[in-house]
């Protein structure tokens, strides 16, 4: 007899092998949409690649683009590990940018190391406590988080705009010539500019790293600490959880907290590394929270790999913006991460089955139906 | 306030809330089959690229052109409610990823975009729009006039389908069965209901209503093309389910109240209230936050409404 059974553990090989086998099949798939709409797959993703490896400054600027979505992938990997759906990393991101800019306007004076830490600290902080809406009405009233998470990014981009356009907040330029002609925010001084490492024509962004030493800082969380434990124990089954007498609620509020915080994080980073002045048109633009999404999925919610797959898909977006014209439609972008995502999906249903040959043992306890359940609420 | 002001912000009200009703709809259906589909947003921004590309494209007198338009509308939103359907159904998997995977696909620099460029729409002035019919010629009566009187045909089609589906939910053998799937598929599956074919027709109806919203924005509230135009109504659409308590009634007043609300802001402005707009904008946004926080304290008093099987794949376990 043969029977198709669901394993209960994913093979470490599969765990590899399922992302790099849904990244072909995705390509293939997206190769058939780009011939079907009158452009070369072929030609097209060796421009992608030129674009994103190989080309003067090319690796430099798929790190401009890898460097937040390492920040907001491990947001969302944390979350939806824990079957908490943040998924307002987007907004996360938008405050933590208002508040590093904010801190690091006000203490512009500070020594470089110490002006670091604390625009870090105003960012993180930021995006902790714009999640913690979510969190909180999550926990409490079991409101659904999606989409108050989700709302708020709308607000968060709007607060954003009301800084700069709309208002003479601290954040905006009201005294250099351009701002007069053009709104714009406020550049921070030089001390608030984070030091990349730069090895030849490359510059490793700081915030890169840092987000690296955060990924390595989550696993351990996840993997070796008590708390750690009772997160996965609720991931898993929410009705476990109970049973153990794991506070859920708390734990709940903590992964908010936690992904809300690396989202913010993210935000940091934009102002330090990168733009050195508020720019909610630039921020919005980029979408950064909502591609997230694709790194965790692909990175199968892991956060060690959720470093190497923001390389990958920062790789993708930074070709999509440079290549962005008629020749390249900078809707491919979006279109090929959801076709990445679609695999994903599908791959991961066949790492979660085996056939069998023999008799068939005993159901297998399913874990989905439950996590399911806890949609419906 | 006159009664001019509250004329035309009920006038707008409906015009905004009439995507937010048909995508809501769909959305009701899925769910009540017990399939929670994210996408909404993605189809709706593929239905609204689909009509407006339709439209400027497709010879013939207007109405012809525009019939056209919003059939292909629907069935660009069905197409996509399919891909879901699939791997929500067939593949079981998690429900929430793979309608976020439909919004990313087709959303504001996915799918709609690229084919908004590739079809070169982008810079266009809509060539065919809906007008507003004078009905019994009674468009000129004060008040319920310009309401109820001087709409689109689109509107009214989507009043009789929001009668329609409540007709089907609560009065058809149709909809009792659908009831039992989104309840208890398993029962459902006992008494000789195919689950699997009714989620899928369910979601992908869903989908085609999704688009069908999508398309009132460029036949209708705007003669134009950009990408992610529709601003996150579908989203809203998708919240309005959850306060609607699943009802049809209910989801029609909860999308002419956030219409309200959406159309407030250029309201007061144009009579010459002086607030940042930005609070305005955020104002749908903020509001279905706050309802959405309402509703799930009485709803967890009562868990009224919410399908049991709602975002639960089903499986039959064989012998």
């Amino acid at each position: 007899m043969i029977s198709i059974e669901r394993s209960l553990v994913t093979p470490r090989w599969q765990r590899i092998a399922l992302p790099i086998a849904s990244l072909f099949i995705a390509s293939i798939i997206a190769g058939i949409v780009l011939a079907v709409s009158g452009h070369d797959p072929i030609g097209t993703y060796q421009q992608i690649y030129d674009a994103s490896f190989t080309s003067a400054g090319a690796l430099t600027a798929t790190f401009v683009y890898a460097t937040p979505l390492l920040f907001t992938g491990l947001a969302v990997a944390l979350a939806f590990r824990m079957r908490v759906w943040n998924i307002g990393g987007e907004g996360q991101l938008y405050m933590g940018a208002v508040g590093a800019s904010g801190v690091g306007l006000l203490l512009g004076g500070w020594p470089q190391p110490l002006l670091i830490l604390m625009m870090m600290l105003g960012g993180g902080l930021a995006g902790l406590l714009w999640a913690m809406i979510p969190g909180l009405l999550r926990a409490y009233l079991r409101t659904n988080e999606i989409l108050v998470s989700l709302m708020l990014n709308y607000v968060a981009g709007l607060f954003m705009y009301y800084l700069i356009y709309d208002s003479t907040s601290f954040w905006r330029d009201t005294t250099s010539a351009s701002a007069l002609v053009f709104p714009q925010g406020k550049d921070l001084l030089p001390a608030a500019d984070w030091p990349g490492i730069a090895v030849g024509s490359f510059t490793m962004p700081f915030g890169f790293i840092a987000g690296g030493v955060f990924a390595v800082a989550l696993l351990a969380l996840i993997r070796f600490t008590r708390f750690g434990f009772e997160m996965r124990v609720m991931g898993d089954s929410s009705a476990a959880a109970n049973y153990a007498g794991i506070r859920t609620r708390r734990t709940i509020v903590t992964v908010m907290a936690l992904s809300g915080a690396m989202a913010g994080l993210g935000g940091a980073s934009q102002i330090g590394d990168f733009g050195h002045v508020l720019d909610p048109r630039g921020l919005q633009q980029a979408g950064y929270g909502y591609t997230g999404i694709v790194v965790a999925a692909l990175a199968m919610y892991n956060p060690l790999a959720v470093v190497i797959v923001s390389i990958l898909i920062g790789a993708l977006t930074n070709a999509g913006f440079a290549l962005q014209g008629p020749t390249f439609p900078i809707g491919l972008v979006g279109t090929m991460e959801g076709i990445i995502l679609f695999s994903v999906l599908g791959g991961e249903f066949l790492g979660r089955y085996r056939i069998r040959f023999g008799r068939a043992p005993e159901p297998a306890p399913s874990v989905d139906d439950e996590a399911g359940a806890e949609v419906a609420r | 306030m006159n009664v001019d002001v509250v004329v035309s912000v009920a006038v707008s009200a409906i015009a905004y809330g009439t995507p937010l009703v048909l995508a809501g709809l769909g959305e009701l259906l899925a769910e009540r089959s017990g399939v929670l589909n994210l996408g909404v947003e993605g189809m709706m921004l593929i239905g609204a690229v689909t009509a407006f590309f339709a439209s400027q494209v497709l010879p013939g007198p207007g109405w012809a052109v525009l019939i056209a338009a919003i059939v292909a509308a629907a069935a660009a939103g069905a197409a996509l409610a399919l891909i879901h359907a699939f791997l929500s159904i067939t593949v079981r998997v998690n429900q929430i990823v793979s309608g976020l995977a439909l919004t990313i696909f087709a959303g504001t620099i996915g799918l709609s975009s690229y084919a908004g460029q590739v079809w070169g729409v982008g810079g266009q002035h809509g060539l065919h729009q809906l007008v507003k019919l004078d009905v019994l010629g009674l468009s000129g009566v004060p008040i319920v006039g310009p309401i109820l009187f001087n709409q689109d045909a689109f509107v009214y089609a989507s009043w009789g389908l929001v009668a329609l589906v409540t007709y089907y939910l609560y009065h058809t053998r149709f909809g009792l069965y659908l009831r039992a799937v989104g309840e208890s598929p398993r029962s459902a599956d006992a008494m000789g209901i195919n689950v699997s074919r009714y989620r899928y027709v369910h979601t992908i109806v869903g989908g085609a209503f999704a688009g069908l919203g999508g398309a009132y924005f460029t036949l209708a509230i705007a003669p134009i093309w950009t990408d992610g135009l529709t601003a996150g109504a579908g989203w809203i659409a998708i919240a309005l389910v959850i306060f609607a308590f699943w009802r049809p009634g209910l989801l029609v007043v909860g999308a002419y109240l956030f219409g309200a609300l959406s159309s407030l802001g250029f309201t007061l402005q144009a009579n010459g209230v002086q607030l940042p707009s930005e609070l305005f904008s955020s104002l749908p946004y903020v509001m279905t936050v706050v309802v959405l926080a309402v509703a799930s304290t009485t709803m967890a008093q009562r868990r009224i409404g919410t399908p049991a099987a709602l975002g639960v794949p089903y499986v039959r376990e064989e012998g």
